[in-house]
């Protein structure tokens, strides 16, 4: 690093210049991955948060995919879970958007209905026909505390309890009686009535999904996988992973590019060191040793920037996701693409010919 | 010897023929002797000084660098024997613009494994040598041309080498300060009993070598005898 050091300090504008791009690029990747997160977790922190490990839908037709919003399953369905050997629960889980008021507001939230006590919904046993959970989100926008009251699809409902932070496809939950839910749910047209929308198991080794989904008519994924059956967190996260790739692929491109040039501006040096009897390792290891110090400034830097703005509109109406996962790991991922970039542009200095420092060899 | 070339060919590719750069040379430079060779553009004065520099492999016949035959050594050995046992004066001084003069011979140093403050203080030493001492802390556009070169041979000195290699010290300076640097080679080429080449055009400067060879169509044509050289 002797010569890389000084390299910095000498040629201090071109190496702030190529800092800035490195700052700002991390920048922009750590917002928009806290974004991403952010928007993420208001799709399906709900569903992430049930404590279960697989999901039963009803089975689709042939050519459609799993959707929390075209499931509807049956009594029937669920009745045949519960006595499936290995499933130690089956909770039925009904999902639907609906209106909910209080006052002079009004909020687009997810009703999510459950049986009276149960363990999906925080506080589960305080939920009624006439009770409902709140997350916190949703008692904020409708301004309600426990005790206050709210309307839901005409039905006037009691807050029995504000918990967690739930939130389905960008709206809040409301966690509620089965009942409650199926009087906000859209009419399905199942033979013994719609119980709920999908079945949420908690399944030992010992269970034979494939079995009692062919016996009940549905199709069960795991918890991870039943994500992609909500079709906004599809899209939407799809289109921000792709953006996301896009700037680590031109990050990794500016970088191999600037040392390329670097490289070449500078073989007339390094002919002129191997001549003198440095090593090509020693030579790749120092200017390698450059590019980590500028990759790894240059991200520190955009990292923290990045996360004082996350800290700042965290809380606000901004769905930003400050984390470890969220602004360290896309830093990772620079420092180590970076590097990767400017690794194959540094490896020119193995073709540079000593030769050529002693000028014309003839 | 120091430094010995024997029978050394060398050839280039030129279209479908092959151009003989060095025809058959022998050249042996005994320790503290400056050994001067002249000849026309394109006679092969640089090729010999890139072969005895080990930066081309000969075609054939033996170079040998203080006692060490260096065919058969592999590249990283090469590059050992040009780190500890030769010095390069470049034609032009090729000074890494991002270091001092201090700096451009404790890169030398440092590139050896050794600690920076030995680097400093040998760096400071060679300076003052070349009388650059108090201008250690400038860089290579602070200096003049003869300043730069005078960097540039301390530079070749700093890991004690055996072996110097100088390739026209005098081109880009004028005939005064060209007389100073060859003074300065012939000193330090007896002060530290270097086997010294030194390659130039100027026969002005030939005076100062204690042998003189002329390269023409790639052979050594003329040899002057070797003065004897004074020691210490």
């Amino acid at each position: 690093m002797f010569v890389a050091w000084r390299d910095l300090r000498f040629a201090k504008g071109r190496f702030a210049l190529m800092g800035t791009v490195i700052v700002l690029i991390t920048l922009l990747v750590g917002l928009l991955s806290g974004l991403t997160a952010g928007l993420g977790r208001q799709n399906i922190s709900a569903i992430t948060g049930l404590p279960a490990d697989r999901i039963a839908f009803q089975a689709p037709s042939a050519g459609q995919d799993l959707s929390y919003s075209d499931s509807t399953v049956t009594r029937r369905q669920w009745r045949q879970w519960s006595e499936a050997p290995g499933v130690e629960r089956a909770e039925p889980l009904g999902i639907t958007t609906a209106r909910a008021a209080a006052g002079q507001r009004s909020t687009a939230v997810s009703a999510f209905g459950v049986e009276p006590g149960s363990p999906l919904a925080p506080d589960g046993g305080r939920i009624d026909d006439r009770s409902v959970v709140l997350s916190t989100t949703a008692a904020d926008d409708l301004g309600l505390a426990p005790g206050g009251s709210l309307t839901l699809s005409g039905r006037r409902l009691t807050v029995a309890a504000v918990r967690g932070d739930a939130s389905f496809s960008h709206t809040p939950v409301i966690w509620t009686s089965l009942n409650t839910w199926r009087a906000a749910a859209p009419p399905a047209g199942a033979d013994d009535g719609p119980t709920a929308t999908v079945i949420a198991l908690r399944t030992t080794s010992g269970a034979d999904v494939p079995a009692t989904d062919r016996k009940a008519g549905t199709r069960t994924v795991s918890l991870a996988r039943s994500l992609s059956a909500i079709g906004s967190y599809t899209s939407e996260s799809g289109s921000l992973q792709l953006m996301r790739g896009f700037l680590f692929a031109i990050s990794a491109l500016v970088v191999g590019a600037f040392f390329t040039v670097w490289t070449i501006q500078r073989s007339g040096d390094v002919a002129v060191l191997k001549a003198l009897g440095a090593s090509t390792t020693s030579l790749l290891k120092d200017a390698l040793g450059q590019a980590l110090v500028l990759l790894v400034g240059g991200t520190l830097a955009g990292t923290g920037i990045a996360a004082a703005l996350g800290a700042l509109v965290t809380g606000s109406d901004v769905p930003f996701l400050l984390s470890p996962g969220t602004i360290l790991l896309p830093a990772a991922v620079m420092v180590l693409l970076g590097s990767a970039g400017a690794g194959l542009s540094i490896r020119r200095i193995t073709s540079v010919d000593p030769l050529t420092a002693l000028g014309s060899a003839r | 010897m120091s430094l010995g070339l024997t029978d050394v060919t060398l050839t280039y590719p030129d279209g479908e023929t092959r151009l003989t750069a060095l025809d058959r040379v022998t050249l042996d430079v005994p320790k503290g002797s400056l050994t001067a060779v002249v000849g026309p553009s394109g006679s092969g004065k640089s090729s010999l000084l890139a072969v005895a520099a080990t930066l081309i492999t000969p075609d054939s016949g033996t170079v040998t660098i203080d006692g060490t035959p260096t065919s058969g050594l592999s590249r990283g050995e090469l590059t050992d024997l040009r780190r500890h046992r030769i010095g390069i004066v470049f034609q032009q001084p090729n000074l890494l613009p991002s270091l001092t003069a201090a700096e451009q011979l404790q890169v030398m140093a440092r590139i050896d494994g050794r600690s920076p403050a030995r680097a400093r203080t040998r760096a400071l030493e060679l300076l003052d040598a070349v009388g650059l001492a108090h201008r250690a802390r400038r860089r290579p556009h602070q200096l003049s041309g003869g300043q730069r070169q005078r960097v540039n041979i301390a530079r070749a000195l700093m890991n004690d080498p055996t072996v110097l290699l100088v390739d026209e010290p005098t081109s880009a300076l004028d005939h005064e300060r060209g007389a100073a640097v060859v003074e300065l080679i012939t000193r330090l080429t007896r002060q530290r009993a270097t086997a010294t080449v030194m390659v130039t055009h100027d026969r002005t400067h030939l005076t100062a070598a204690d042998r003189t060879v002329e390269v023409r169509d790639g052979r050594l044509r003329r040899t002057a005898p070797i003065r004897t050289a004074p020691t210490g």
